[in-house]
């Protein structure tokens, strides 16, 4: 016998593969080019707004978008990675799909990173890309890549569209599995027969595709047991990721805290699905995160993992995670059950159904002397590294401070964009939030150049917030051809180059683990202020104390771009720190 | 407890029959065997067919490797959009089954009387006599196949060919 988990092999495939009959009636059909059904059916999806890079092989859909610039706004990129990366800043802002087109060959595979980073982060895009025509297919005709194969382990899903009339049902079906269940890309190569020849276009919305189950549905008796232990914890801890967002399940997580009264830390990934002032809310847990929850991840007696995955940044070395502690793991994706961290109750499902269902059988409860253990590190923390971070008393400026300035003068109110390394970390430690999606950083794949691009996305999606950047003068040296972007399209965003005169992390691990051996950390930068001034782009570069608030509601005043260059110290580390093999209650604080 | 989910299982190799329903689509097979070159696993045997169900494609799949780790492709796979369902077991819970095809020069049919005897013994099919060639069939488990390729070995194989086993659970499902 397979050991097939619940219900048997063939019912679970018989009632999935009945679903094919169950759509809905299309509307009448019309005839049309298939580039124009390309693009009707991105305006059936109601898309607004996409980024990308025309070439040969799109070209046909490229003239159908241009008859069509009032229904769907064209974001011309300086280079295919930043069109994925503004679409995903776009989709992290907004909830929405993200959208980006390239052309066959080099511009497809220059989507490649944002791909594998919207994949680890599960971030909804649909990602179009030409491709030659179909009788050329396998022949190395002229910018030929088999983009479908190259993407395809870091997709959720790929198809390629080799004749008119598959259009209109692949597009729906591709934006359907973008966005349900757990998020993520989809890539849509489309041969240039396809978009030229005529299809009688009829458009229906996918609402389920048989093969594919995107919820799983809890099983009563998991939020049962879920229940029971919790009303039993005396020490419970929730780690609550991503998912409580992408599920928008913010209210239904924030009635769930208040009622169990139990404290919540953030994966860098969950940050600003609560406000930071939260009464429940104890920080975030992870490599540069907070000392008290990631040592009392070793304390608690019941750890509720909501929504995330236990990367190794999160847990340090798995041999002493949490043994003490049970585990519950509410989680949509049955594949990150047990993957890295055996737990005790799985809740399978979407956070936004299945959290309700526990809150309405657990008892309110208040943990005070549990909390004082909180309060307790946290002032640890606070007088070893927080205090100096945020009031320093050395003359160089901090990356730290400049956020905590920010934090002031926004009122928190601002979406975060950072890039990788130790000014995302210092932003993650110190940003603060009074909305959901207002922290975007690549979290899973680290990914280098994502800040100037994701920020781009960020403010198109929501051009009435104050959109920062945060970016080292490393990762903005990556897609700094996106500042022609901005200046083209006139993006209102205000980019905070946090200057340490070094690839910062990479140098932080050489002190720490390779002698103060620097090997190929030192960068030098352009003079930014020429460069902006080039773009037509406001900037300005300080590096005194006195003068950064000032430079900072400069910045924040100012209509338009801002790029705003602070020099800050070269040489500081970003602590506190779980070394790679550590255990989480080994954070070392200096 | 310990959570650490590489201490739950232990380091032994066994051998696992994957069964992986999906629907039928270009690409399919590349979906799935990525999940496990990913990991640098290597496949033993692939087999893929259309079920009792017009549409649906079964892949039996043969690899030697941890509990643990059969156990996390096997969700990483059927976690992809095109596939129903993925499970597997382990030998005693499945019954199996595999061809072999032997192709030999037909002069030894002729002349030597013991391939005859073989032929009998091991229950195998001659499937075409040609001048040159015959080609016999032997179904069964593997070390059945292999025991008749043993025994015509010396004699002089032109070519060999294994289907690799397809499996039926023992539990109607
Ligand atoms: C594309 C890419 N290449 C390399 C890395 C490895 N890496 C991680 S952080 C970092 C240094 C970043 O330097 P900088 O942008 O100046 O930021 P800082 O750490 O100094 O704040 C590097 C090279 C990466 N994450 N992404
Ligand atoms: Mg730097």
């Amino acid at each position: 016998m397979f050991k097939a988990e619940s219900n048997s092999i063939k019912s679970i495939i018989n009632k999935n593969w009945q679903q094919i009959h169950d759509e809905q009636p299309a509307d009448e059909a019309v005839k049309m080019l298939g580039s124009e059904a390309l693009v009707r059916s991105l305006m059936a999806e109601n898309v607004e707004i996409m980024f990308g890079y025309p070439g040969g092989a799109i070209m046909p859909t490229y003239d159908v978008l241009h008859q069509f610039q009032k229904e769907i706004k064209h974001v011309l990129v300086r280079h295919e990675q930043g069109a994925i990366l503004a679409a995903q800043g776009y989709a992290r802002a907004s909830g929405r799909v993200g959208v980006c087109i390239a052309t066959s060959g080099p511009g497809a595979t220059n989507l490649i990173t944002g791909i594998a980073d919207a994949q680890i982060d599960s971030t909804p895009l649909v990602c179009i890309t030409g491709q030659v025509h179909k009788d050329l297919l396998g022949t190395d005709a002229f910018q030929e890549t088999d983009i479908i194969d190259i993407s395809m382990p870091i997709t959720k899903w790929n198809y390629k569209i080799t004749e008119a009339r598959e259009i209109p049902q692949v597009m729906a079906r591709a934006f359907f599995i973008a966005k349900s269940g757990r998020p993520g890309p989809v890539l849509i190569d489309i041969t240039k027969n396809a978009q030229m020849d005529f299809l009688e276009f009829s458009y229906k919305k996918c609402l389920h595709f048989n093969s594919y189950l995107p919820e799983p549905t809890p099983k009563e008796q998991s939020i049962k047991d879920a229940a029971d232990l919790i009303n039993a914890a005396q020490k419970p801890l929730v780690v609550f990721g991503q998912g409580v967002i992408l599920g928008e399940a913010e209210n239904e997580f924030k009635a769930f805290l208040e009622k169990s009264g139990i404290p919540a830390a953030a994966t860098i990934m969950g940050l600003s699905a609560i406000n930071n002032d939260h009464q429940n809310h104890v920080g975030m847990v992870g490599m540069h995160g907070n000392y008290a929850p990631n040592l009392l991840t070793n304390q608690c007696d019941l750890l509720i993992a909501i929504g995330m995955r236990f990367d190794d940044r999160v847990t340090g070395t798995l041999n002493t995670y949490a043994q003490q502690a049970k585990i519950i793991h509410l989680e949509i994706d049955n594949s990150e059950i047990n993957k890295n961290v055996r737990v005790n109750v799985p809740v399978l499902g979407n956070v936004k159904y299945t959290l309700p269902q526990i809150t309405d059988r657990i008892i309110e409860k208040t943990y005070p002397k549990w909390r004082e253990e909180f309060s307790q590190l946290h002032k640890q923390e606070y007088d070893a590294v927080i205090k100096e971070d945020l009031t320093p008393s050395k003359q160089a400026l901090t990356m730290s401070e400049v956020i905590d300035m920010i934090n002031d003068l926004t009122q928190n109110d601002a979406i975060i964009v950072t890039d990788v390394g130790q000014h995302q970390m210092a932003a993650c430690r110190y940003a603060k939030y009074s909305q959901t999606r207002s922290l975007i950083t690549s979290g899973g794949l680290g990914t280098m150049g994502f800040c100037i691009p994701a920020a781009m996305g960020a403010k198109l999606a929501k051009p009435e917030r104050t959109v920062i950047g945060i970016v080292g003068d490393g990762g903005v040296q990556m897609n700094i051809q996106e500042l022609g972007t901005i200046m083209q399209t006139q993006i209102d965003v205000k980019i905070i180059i946090l200057n340490n005169e070094f690839l910062g992390m990479v140098r932080q691990w050489q002190e720490l683990y390779f002698d103060k051996r620097y090997a190929s950390t030192e960068i030098t930068s352009p003079n930014y202020q020429v460069l902006a001034s080039a773009y037509n782009i406001a900037s300005a570069k300080v590096s005194q104390r006195e003068k950064l608030k000032h430079a900072l509601q400069t910045m924040l005043e100012t209509d338009g771009a801002y790029l705003l260059e602070v020099m800050v110290g070269q040489e500081d580390n970003v602590f506190p720190m779980i070394s790679p093999g550590d255990s989480v209650s080994d954070m070392r604080l200096k | 407890m310990q959570h650490n989910i590489n201490s739950t299982f232990d380091d032994t190799k066994k051998d696992y029959t994957m069964a992986l329903f999906s629907r039928n689509r270009a690409g399919i097979l590349n979906r799935i065997t990525a999940v496990f070159s990913r990991i640098k696993l290597n496949i033993d045997s692939l087999n893929v067919s259309e079920t009792e169900t017009h549409g649906v494609y079964r892949y039996s799949v043969r690899v030697n490797t941890t509990e643990k780790l059969v156990r996390r492709i096997t969700k990483q796979i059927e976690k992809q959009v095109d596939v129903l369902k993925a499970v597997y077991a382990t030998d005693d819970l499945i019954v199996q089954q595999e061809v072999a095809l032997y192709k030999i020069p037909s002069e030894v049919m002729i002349d030597d009387i013991q391939t005859e005897d073989i032929i009998r013994k091991h229950n195998a099919k001659i499937l075409r006599i040609h001048r040159e060639y015959t080609v016999i069939e032997k179904t069964g488990h593997k070390h059945e196949t292999q025991a008749l390729f043993d025994e015509l070995q010396p004699y002089g194989i032109l070519e060999f060919v294994r289907s690799g086993p397809i499996s039926i659970g023992k539990i109607n499902y």
